[in-house]
């Protein structure tokens, strides 16, 4: 009761050893095609046509060091640099990741009763209802090199206070480092912290 | 601007969907065309090295079998691969073998296009497995179920056979996949996005610390990731991490590489029914579901968490617990509903951290598997839910009903009754199965109702051959490596070979002529027909356990 259309084709002239070395054979080719031939061409194209963007944009300090990617967050401790978002694995970016709380996780409820309480203490001169929500949350990467402009700016009275430099001279720099959205529709406003602190280190120094 | 953005990149897709759709076409009708010119050297070499001298049209049987065992030669090959990693070479960080279970579950999940991943990246694997074993995979797993979508399209559009699956499998890499993820890779480094073999990068920070910062071949991954609707990420925050996916520039560009082949097939299948109307139904069907499930997750993710909301802060930028500053809100959900909609699995926020609202849309998306869909199999399932609906007019009507010139019989509705439950079956029967054993109830990290979702998220998203997790989940056990094993195998292997024996079915067939009591399947009443069937058939199913998890865990929060 085969099917008359295929039927023909199914008294193909090749034995079954013959027809499974063709599988075996097919798939050896596109394990070296996909597998090993496209990522090594991939990279050496990257590598000579793209060399800084293809080995993770790295920044240098004035001295010429590396100091870090300008696509990776760091960890910044010190109250007069500019902190970022909350990350679980605290900028670690040999791996990456959040915990993962779910909206209702009380664990998650209660490290930002937490953040918000430490918060007020550190920074007395500004209102609560005008702390931004992302700076009270865990990225998804953990390594969110970002902020929003608001969420720059509400730090400035603090890091005023600490390093004497004028509130206005601060949120010029902000302002400076504002990066508009991509191709001016994609995306949100934002700051990239890092840049951001080497900019306000450079005024600490001055 | 939220809203204007994600108009935007629809629109951008919406431009793509014809060119791309008839350059389908052009690859896969196997007439003569230009493309021949440009590939056919190629490929005849690659037939040469395979041992494929005639390469004639198959019978279903065969075309699945030929199918079947290339996957399991590939799946052998990298399950060697990742249990001796360390001895090989290209791993500059030392990382040794992979455990045997996790192994299983590794090799099935890149095989079935799945992409769940139990393991980290970064630490878990080589550079040489992240290329051979799950790059390769990723290309093969992608166009062995483009394969299997054409065969079933040939089928049900009364071409002479099915076609050969060694032909289909090897232009699907050489004219679409090859060339498009040379391209994508280039575009995403020249927009940051890391290539190298170098190690695991060590800096001084800007405040004295040392960051280890892991890098490596991501870019030629990554393109492929998306294009192949993959979705396992070079990282373990996949997409969210700035090195997969830097800037909103280079997610709009992931946004469209993993929609835009699905979104096409349709068009594809409207020129092989020789009827574009045909293709268009069934594309304004999936278009239809897909903005109301993004109009969910937008509006969800923008109101934001009520609990957090009211604690008295700023919360104008919407939930931004897991989410990335760069993306905000729109470029988030609109990532979060195309990659479930396409079966990609990638995500750029975390899907566990999302509202109880918002989290349904990639829930119901996966629950469906039938909007867009991954590489091929999203149009497989929404032709097959196109069958049913003829089937059930049929009935109603009391005429033998007939689908492009065929008529529907027990046969084909037996196996598409077969593939419609198997799904259902292989996301609750697990899920109730993990409740009853502590080895399942162990793994959930987030209590309550939520927790409930986290497990039928990881069943959804094995049977959808999605690979996106609630990643709260504690999921690298032997019980879950095992049991989503197994979802994932039958849910990528049962629906697609009963599928090509419906087509196979179908094509033997004489057609008969269409007359003017024919039931039409090319206007907006039949596209309204199948949508209403494919919701009615998902919320008989899914609803209550909807209301269990997600619609429970919204009412209680505050």
């Amino acid at each position: 009761m085969e099917n008359i259309n295929t039927e023909l084709s199914d008294h193909e002239p090749v034995s079954k050893g013959a027809y499974l070395l063709s599988v075996v054979r097919l798939s050896a080719v596109f394990i070296i095609l996909c597998g090993i031939v496209y990522p090594l061409a991939s990279t050496a194209l990257a590598q000579v046509l793209m060399p800084s963007q293809a080995n993770g944009s790295l920044l240098k300090n004035s001295e010429g060091k590396i100091i870090g990617s300008e696509l990776i967050g760091q960890n910044f401790t010190n109250p007069a640099l500019f902190h970022g978002r909350v990350s679980s694995i605290e900028y670690k970016a040999e791996a990456s990741g959040s915990n993962n709380y779910g909206p209702s996780n009380p664990d998650m409820l209660q490290r930002t009763r937490e953040f918000i309480a430490k918060w007020k203490v550190d920074n007395p001169e500004v209102p609560i209802h005008e702390l931004p929500i992302g700076l009270v949350t865990n990225s998804g990467s953990g390594l969110d090199p970002h902020l929003s402009p608001a969420s720059a700016r509400v730090q400035i009275p603090r890091i005023s206070g600490l390093t004497g430099i004028s509130a206005d001279k601060l949120e010029e720099l902000v302002r400076e480092h504002t990066e508009g959205r991509d191709l001016g529709l994609f995306g949100e406003e934002r700051v990239n912290v890092l840049k951001l602190n080497m900019a306000l280190s450079q005024l600490s120094v001055k | 601007m939220g809203i204007v953005q994600i108009v935007a990149v629809i629109i951008i897709l919406l431009l793509l969907v014809k060119p791309l759709g008839t350059y389908l076409y052009n690859v896969f009708s196997n007439e003569p065309n230009r493309t021949d010119r440009i590939f056919g050297g190629i490929e005849r070499g690659i037939y040469k090295l395979g041992g494929l001298k005639k390469r004639e049209g198959m019978s279903w049987k065969r075309y699945a079998i030929s199918f079947l065992s290339t996957n399991i030669v590939l799946v052998a090959f990298g399950y060697l691969i990742l249990r001796v990693q360390g001895g090989l070479p290209l791993n500059p960080n030392g990382i040794g073998e992979m455990e045997q279970t996790l192994t299983f579950n590794t090799v099935i999940s890149f095989m079935t296009n799945t992409n769940l991943q139990h393991y980290s990246g970064e630490t878990g694997l080589s550079y040489f497995s992240q290329m051979a074993v799950i790059t390769m995979m990723m290309f093969t797993s992608a166009a062995s179920g483009f394969s299997v979508a054409v065969a079933f399209v040939r089928g049900i559009t009364g071409r002479k056979t099915l076609g050969n699956f060694f032909e289909d499998f090897v232009k699907a890499h050489t004219r679409v996949f090859i060339p498009l993820a040379l391209l994508v890779t280039l575009l995403l480094v020249a927009q940051q996005v890391p290539q190298t073999l170098k190690p695991t990068l060590e800096v001084a920070t800007l405040e004295g610390q040392t960051q280890q910062i892991a890098i490596g071949p991501v870019a030629s991954l990554e393109s492929i990731k998306h294009l192949g609707t993959n979705g396992g990420g070079f990282f373990g925050a996949n997409s969210a991490h700035p090195f997969e996916n830097p800037s909103p520039l280079t997610n709009v560009i992931e946004i469209l590489s993993m929609w835009m082949l699905p979104a096409a097939l349709p068009y594809m299948y409207g020129l092989f029914a020789k009827n574009k109307r045909q293709g268009w139904g069934i594309f304004t069907a999936m278009m239809v579901l897909f903005l109301l499930l993004l109009s969910l997750n937008f509006y969800a993710e923008s109101k934001g968490n009520p609990a957090i909301n009211a604690m008295g802060i700023d919360a104008s930028q919407g939930s931004m617990e897991g989410k990335e500053v760069r993306f905000g809100i729109p470029q988030s959900s609109l990532f979060t509903t195309v990659t479930t909609a396409a079966t990609t699995g990638s995500v750029n926020n975390m899907h566990d951290t999302q509202t109880p609202l918002g989290g349904i849309t990639p829930l119901a998306l996966m629950m469906l598997n039938n909007v867009f869909g991954g590489k091929g199999v999203g149009l497989i399932n929404m032709l097959m839910y196109a069958i049913l609906a003829v089937f059930l007019c049929g009935l109603m009507v009391g005429r033998t009903p007939e689908f492009l010139g065929r008529k529907i019989e027990a046969r084909e509705m037996k196996l598409i009754a077969i593939a419609i439950l198997i799904h259902p079956l292989i996301i609750l029967a697990p899920t109730a199965a993990s409740f009853l054993t502590d080895l399942g109830q162990g793994a959930i990290s987030n209590a309550g109702y939520h927790g409930l979702t986290q497990v039928l998220y990881e069943y959804a998203s094995s049977a959808a051959n999605n690979g996106s997790g609630f990643e709260g989940l504690a999921d690298n056990s032997t019980f879950w490596n095992m049991m989503t094993g197994l979802v994932m195998l039958l849910g990528r292997y049962v629906s697609m070979i009963a599928m090509l024996a419906v087509a196979g079915s179908l094509l033997r067939k004489q057609p008969v002529p269409e007359t003017i009591g024919t039931f039409r399947t090319d206007n907006g009443l039949f596209t309204g027909i199948l949508i209403g069937t494919v919701l009615i058939i998902g919320a008989l199913t899914f609803l209550p356990v909807i209301v269990l998890g997600p619609i429970a865990e919204h009412l209680t929060l505050r």
